[in-house]
């Protein structure tokens, strides 16, 4: 292994996904007896995963055998080979590529230096792409998040057909990028399904250019993500809502607190977990927002619309116009920037949940 | 379909005396519906209608119903060449993403060795690699490897891309099986690979079944790779068969509607099995 990929594990190590592993030592890790005790999140689910040091984890402490060696060698060799070979490599490759100016064929002999990530940098087209990155993450997170929240405390309540509007809730999730796509783009085009609907209900006056006036598209576009991606952030929350113990609530409940006061005071605290992780996972995908995008705008209309996203930059002017090395410099200013925000995020929001197991602990 | 898993917990709870909720609860649950399946319930009806209905009154019922679009769709070769191509991809992604998955988290959950913390952040620093960074680099090796237009071209990139996400929703699952089963079997004469194969692997199954669901979806509706990777009409997957199709008719929209309508059916039926699986799998942990 090169020493790209040694520097960029440490720097992801802290992050919700890898706590800290064996042996390191320097993130406090929360006691397992506390994280097998509140699954309360998939933050806490998975921490558990490696701050079992050597002490806890099972196996025997003499050393390992060659039969054990081998074990190991068969049973994770197959997966190396094919991570390293199909996701380490292309991804070091990406940087490498960036600094040529290359159109694909041959070997790249044209080295320019950083002459790529100025040219990004200083293209407008970028820029407004990830301005309308930004946009989406915000919307995203305003949107998704506290429609989502309702959403799941709704789905957890005890009636009837509960079961039912789970499915229901799901199926936009469950449906694929292009599918969503073609239907929106049908339905909400000037002569669409959705203008006709509002003629058909004498709002006329409202109907508008959904796809095409820049004023609007933005706003489209984060409603359609909206209505795709709630339902992920709702399995979330759900599950996040199950590992609540039903004691809590009873006794706040017997203590006379209203069915809000209980949502608000208790619930949402021991949901925090599972919400920061969401916030993660939804700013991560809108960074990095390619499909509808591209299916709906396409690649010419979504920069005058306003919805280009720096992912479909990098396939107009990279792959689409023959720039590879271009391409993949778009590609490593997207993963730089992602990595940025995700190690931003980690530092600043993330820690809380560290704190909060300790605080969990001494109590 | 749907109905057999819904109704059986229903009538469960009925037993035990499942309270109704308030009017205004279920009031905002069927306007919410009503917003997540209108969607879906346009381009289904909309592949019932005819191009003329549609111009008319682009947001009316089916009247009268038209089942021509979806006979053509279904009586093509298009259609059925993608939804085996699709298969196809989607069952070898998620056989190798969770046999190759599940070996190494056994081996991380389980082993002890040097370097094991270190493979662990190896793939979980994988969460951070999305296809799209490395997408170009991905489509000149297929290509260097002579694996364009072909399947193979698509899964071995999407298994390597899966095991990360495979491999932090297995380990916990492999971790929290007892020490004291694993040294109840080696007293019994069972290998740790014996061990594998008869505690592990029933074990661990709800995680399984999710990683395998999470994944099989995840394959069938994904495009960018498919993009890059498959560019002769004949090995589309269906994303990019509806795409095609929908630039190729894009006058007829009824017939498109009934093209895109049907490519969603496997997924949501995959689902709608499994769903109680999903939610009970991100939950985590083996209770035992």
């Amino acid at each position: 292994m090169t020493d790209p990929t040694r520097d960029t594990v440490r720097s992801v190590q802290g992050s919700p996904v890898s706590v800290s592993p064996a042996g390191d030592g320097a993130t406090p890790a929360p006691s397992p007896a506390g994280a097998t005790r509140a699954p309360a999140s998939t933050a806490a689910s998975t921490s558990t995963v490696l701050d079992a040091g050597p002490s806890r984890a099972p196996g025997r402490s003499r050393g390992i055998g060659w039969r054990a060696r081998m074990e190991i060698a068969l049973l994770t060799g197959p997966s190396l080979a094919v991570f390293l070979a199909f996701v380490v490599f292309p991804v070091l490759m990406a940087a490498y590529y960036g600094f040529y100016s290359w159109h694909g064929y041959g070997r790249p002999v044209d080295f320019v230096g950083l002459r790529n990530y100025v040219n990004i940098l200083q293209d407008g087209t970028f820029i407004d792409a990830l301005w309308h990155n930004a946009a989406v993450v915000v919307l995203s997170l305003v949107l998704q998040g506290p429609a989502a929240i309702l959403l799941a405390l709704l789905l957890n309540r005890r009636m009837r057909g509960q079961s039912l509007i789970r499915v229901l809730i799901f199926v936009p999730y469950v449906i694929s990028e292009v599918v969503v796509g073609t239907g929106f783009s049908l339905m909400l085009q000037s002569e669409g399904a959705f203008n006709g609907m509002l003629r058909n209900l004498g709002l006329g006056s409202l109907a508008n250019d959904w796809l095409s006036d820049p004023n609007l598209a933005i706003w489209s576009l984060a409603g359609i993500l909206t209505w795709k991606y709630i339902g992920f952030a709702t399995i979330l929350f759900l599950a996040g809502l199950q590992g609540i113990p039903v004691e809590l609530t009873e006794a706040a409940a017997i203590d006379g607190a209203s069915y809000w006061q209980i949502q608000r005071r208790i619930t949402l605290p021991l949901l925090g977990p599972t919400l920061r992780i969401w916030a993660f996972l939804s700013i991560i995908g809108a960074l990095q927002l390619f499909d509808l995008v591209f299916i709906i705008w396409g690649q010419y209309v979504s920069s005058t619309a306003g919805t280009s996203t720096m992912a479909t930059y990098m396939v107009t002017n990279g792959r689409n116009a023959g720039n590879y090395g271009y391409g993949n410099a778009v590609a490593v200013v997207l993963f730089v920037i992602s990595l940025t925000v995700a190690l931003l995020y980690q530092r600043f929001v993330l820690r809380r949940d560290t704190e909060g197991a300790l605080t969990g602990r001494s109590r | 379909m749907a109905a057999t898993t819904i109704d059986a917990p229903v009538t469960y709870r009925r037993e035990r005396g499942l309270p109704w909720g308030s009017p205004a609860v279920y009031f905002v649950a069927l306007l919410l519906i009503g917003v997540m399946l209108a969607p879906v319930v346009y381009i289904i009806l909309g592949g019932f209608r005819t191009n003329a209905q549609i111009t008319v009154d682009p947001a009316g019922f089916p009247g009268p119903w038209n089942l021509g679009n979806y006979v053509d769709v279904l009586t093509g070769d298009t259609f059925w060449q993608e939804v085996l191509n699709s298969t196809l991809a989607a069952a070898a992604t998620t056989a190798g993403v969770v046999a190759l998955g599940l070996m190494t988290s056994y081996v991380l959950a389980r082993y002890q060795f040097r370097g094991r913390g270190a493979m662990y952040s190896l793939f979980a620093a994988g969460l951070m690699f999305p296809v799209t960074v490395a997408i170009t680099p991905l489509y000149i090796l297929v290509k260097t490897l002579g694996l364009m237009n072909s399947m193979p071209g698509v899964i071995l990139p999407q298994i390597g891309f899966g095991l990360p996400t495979t491999i932090i929703i297995l380990v916990p699952f492999l971790r929290a099986i007892p020490t004291e089963i694993q040294e109840a079997a080696e007293i019994d004469g069972c290998s740790r690979i014996g061990f594998f194969w008869r505690m592990v692997l029933p074990l661990s199954l709800p995680g399984v079944i999710t990683v395998g669901i999470l994944t099989f979806i995840g394959s069938w509706n994904s495009y960018l790779l498919p993009l890059f990777i498959l560019n002769r009409e004949s090995s589309f997957t269906l994303p990019l068969g509806v795409q095609a199709f929908s630039s190729q008719y894009s006058v007829d929209t009824a017939k498109v509607l009934a093209f895109t309508s049907l490519s969603m059916i496997p997924a949501l039926v995959f689902f709608s099995l499994f769903e109680r699986r999903i939610v009970g799998g991100l939950t985590g942990a083996v209770k035992g």
